[in-house]
């Protein structure tokens, strides 16, 4: 990371960690596209995530279009910065293996293939949302794409993600969970309880704390105590931990390949550390997210660590990408955005009935269960 | 018909749904080895072993938390509470994870889990061990909420509970645990959302839930015997849904109700019932509806006023002449 960065005082830990003893990625620590799991990638792959990344961030850049045109409610939480955290991750997918994460939930999603039209109709609040206009920016779900959201309060999520792994290992399944969460739900108990009992039942499950250095307007120093990292305090469990350069798609790649290997084959947690940094503030309604940090440390970041960018340069080295190619697939993410903001635009809003539908299974599916009793009430 | 325990009756229901469906796991604290807090789960772990009946460290967030997950991927976990007063440490899971993940999915997610254990005061454990959470999850939608009076209730809801699909919170009684009623051997199961006249009368409506069912029972009793009053005795059972339906027809029947509650006044559910009566009702009262709830402090330690703080008898009885 920059040299410049005021959260450089912090003691760093030597690469690759002690506590990682995985010889594919050990193999070359200072280039990770030799690890196996890269090494193999072919050029369309790669390219594939450069196409992922631009994506997200092209939504994003829309949705925030409309959101600062009044067109969008509640909050809007940005993840541009930390694209190829979800990209690298994410590829790496297999048919048991799920995906839960909190509340800036865009880049996951469509990381994980839900489409530009639904996951934009649901900031505009239209019935063609994803979830049909109910959750809003903070709650995405595909759970056809094991993707069990976007969840609202900080470190939520944490326990439902274990839940997952249970789940997996109830059924004799061979997955693991990715539970995604920021820096800041660190300090919540439920994370430390899951932690507990991941490591007390050998659940398949990788916490992924993506470490954009800001819980809202609090630095990571003002808010969390540690040694030299937060992933280290996986220790006091006993749970292997690593950090991976959250701009490096390939060491995203290498390391969480590694932690999910664990909990495919030993069926033991893993709490992986990414460093990461998001340009925008805590949601666009933080209005104080030029003041709680330096506009040169934004600019740093998106001149020297930006992942897209470096991703983009790294593909043109490796002779599989031109900066031609690149534009196109730019141009064709914006566009693919523009369209989904005017899908959102002309789709209905959800009608009134409707508040009262997703509430109950049982009644949903007008089962007996559904129908005995009243379910709800008016004034 | 045997007569068995409240206790038995769950443990029961839980055997039977644990042989039926594989997805049915108990998770809790002390509920394998040590069969139970309450004993409510006495010899499941050695008659189902590890992988059905769990053994929970004292973490309730962690894992409801976790039980709320693997029912969204099918799993039907039956989590156990020693007091349904712990659920506030997994307050957020319950009633964000559990009670929304519904409706902010726009329907795609259900959460097929029970919660359940005892909610009640009258114990002497002192307020952080008596709370009555019902109103707090009734108000919640999304949840569904029963709490059954009587042990052959017990069993049937319980069944019912861990079948449907949509999260449901079970809360028993300490103080019932070792009554006994009546159990038919053969299965049976209750539907949420159906309340039952425990006992028929003419002159007014005793309406109640939980262990103040049986409070009111006796209360009834006397009534007959020294007042020639003929109370009906209407257990709703479940709280969310909630059979208004009967509790609109004891009223139009008798004219009359007073309402017996566990809870709280304020907020409480007989309050709800109370706004249900005047609303859909009021041309068939012949009195204001009158409430008998816990008086409304947090729970006393004192032996002596516990015992007074909860719905009792004479006050039941003493609203009853009041609008007779």
């Amino acid at each position: 990371m920059d040299a410049q960065c005021s959260l450089e005082a912090m003691p760093k830990l030597p690469n690759p960690m002690p506590i990682v003893t995985d010889d594919e990625v050990a193999v070359d620590p200072a280039d990770y596209a030799r690890a196996e799991i890269n090494a193999s990638l072919k050029p369309k792959q790669k390219i594939g995530f450069l196409r992922e990344m631009i994506r997200i961030r092209r939504f994003e850049q829309t949705s925030l279009k409309y959101y600062n045109q009044g067109l969008m409610g509640g909050f809007l939480h940005l993840y541009i910065g930390q694209e190829a955290v979800a990209v690298g991750t994410v590829s790496l997918l297999g048919k048991n293996d799920h995906v839960i994460t909190a509340y800036r939930d865009h880049g996951h999603a469509l990381a994980v293939g839900m489409g530009m039209n639904e996951c934009m109709a649901e900031l505009f609040g239209k019935a063609t949302g994803c979830s049909r206009g109910k959750g809003g920016s903070m709650h995405f779900f595909a759970p056809d794409k094991n993707y069990w959201g976007g969840h609202g309060i900080v470190g939520g999520q944490t326990p439902l993600g274990l839940g997952l792994a249970y789940g997996l290992k109830y059924k004799g399944l061979k997955g693991c969970a990715l539970c995604f969460m920021g820096d800041g739900a660190v300090n919540q108990g439920a994370y430390h309880e899951s932690l507990n009992l991941a490591a007390l039942w050998k659940l398949p499950v990788v916490y992924i704390i993506e470490n954009n250095k800001y819980s809202m307007g609090t630095t990571l120093e003002r808010s969390s105590a540690m040694r030299n990292c937060l992933a280290e305090r996986a220790d006091g469990y006993g749970i292997v931990w690593d950090i991976a350069n959250g701009e490096d798609l390939y060491e995203v790649r290498a390391k969480t390949a590694s932690a999910m290997r664990r909990a495919h084959d030993q069926s033991l947690p893993t709490v992986l550390e990414v460093d990461t940094y998001r340009y925008y503030g805590h949601s666009v309604a933080d209005a104080n997210a030029k003041k709680y940090r330096s506009p040169e440390e934004i600019e740093r970041y998106k001149n020297h660590h930006d992942p897209i960018r470096l991703w983009k340069k790294r593909l043109i080295d490796e002779g599989v990408l031109t900066e031609a190619d690149a534009d196109a697939i730019d141009e064709a993410a914006k566009e693919e955005a523009d369209n989904a903001a005017q899908f959102a635009i002309d789709s209905d809003t959800p009608s009134p009935e409707t508040i009262f539908e997703d509430v109950y299974w049982e009644v949903d599916n007008k089962t007996d269960a559904g129908s005995t009793g009243k379910h709800f009430f008016s004034e | 018909m045997p007569l068995i325990t409240y206790r038995k009756a769950l443990n029961d229901a839980l055997a039977e749904e644990i042989s039926r469906d594989e997805n049915v796991v108990i998770i809790g604290e002390e509920v394998a080895q040590y069969n139970g807090a309450y004993k409510v789960t006495e010899g499941l772990w050695q008659r189902f072993g590890d992988k059905r009946v769990v053994d929970a460290p004292i973490s309730e967030a962690g894992f409801i938390g976790m039980g709320i997950g693997a029912s969204m991927l099918g799993i039907r976990p039956v989590m156990e509470l020693m007091f349904w007063s712990f659920a506030y440490v997994a307050w957020d899971q319950i009633i964000n994870n559990a009670g929304q993940v519904r409706y902010m999915s726009g329907g795609l997610i259900n959460c097929p889990i029970v919660i359940r254990g005892p909610a009640n005061g009258g114990t002497n454990v002192g307020a952080t061990h008596s709370h009555t959470p019902e109103n707090f999850i009734a108000n919640t939608p999304g949840l569904k909420v029963v709490c059954p009076a009587t042990a052959y209730d017990a069993k049937g809801l319980m069944k019912s509970a861990i079948r449907d699909n949509d999260p449901v919170c079970v809360m028993e009684n300490t103080l019932l645990y070792g009554e006994s009623w009546e159990v038919p051997e053969e299965e049976y199961l209750i539907p949420l959302g159906v309340a039952d006249i425990k006992r028929e009368g003419t002159d007014v409506s005793l309406i109640a839930h939980g262990r103040a069912v049986i409070t009111a029972l006796k209360a009834a009793e006397i009534l007959a015997a020294e007042h020639d009053i003929h109370a009906e005795v209407l257990d709703l059972r479940s709280i969310r849904p909630l059979d208004e339906e009967a509790i609109l027809n004891t009223v139009r029947k008798t004219h009359r109700a007073v309402l017996v509650d566990e809870n709280k006044p304020f907020c409480g559910v007989s309050a709800q019932i109370a706004a249900t009566i005047q609303e859909k009702a009021f041309d068939d009262l012949d009195a204001p509806v009158q409430r008998v709830c816990s008086l409304d402090a947090p729970a006393i330690y004192s032996p002596a006023l516990e015992n007074l703080q909860l719905p009792t008898v004479s006050r039941i009885i003493e609203k009853v002449l009041q609008i007779r």
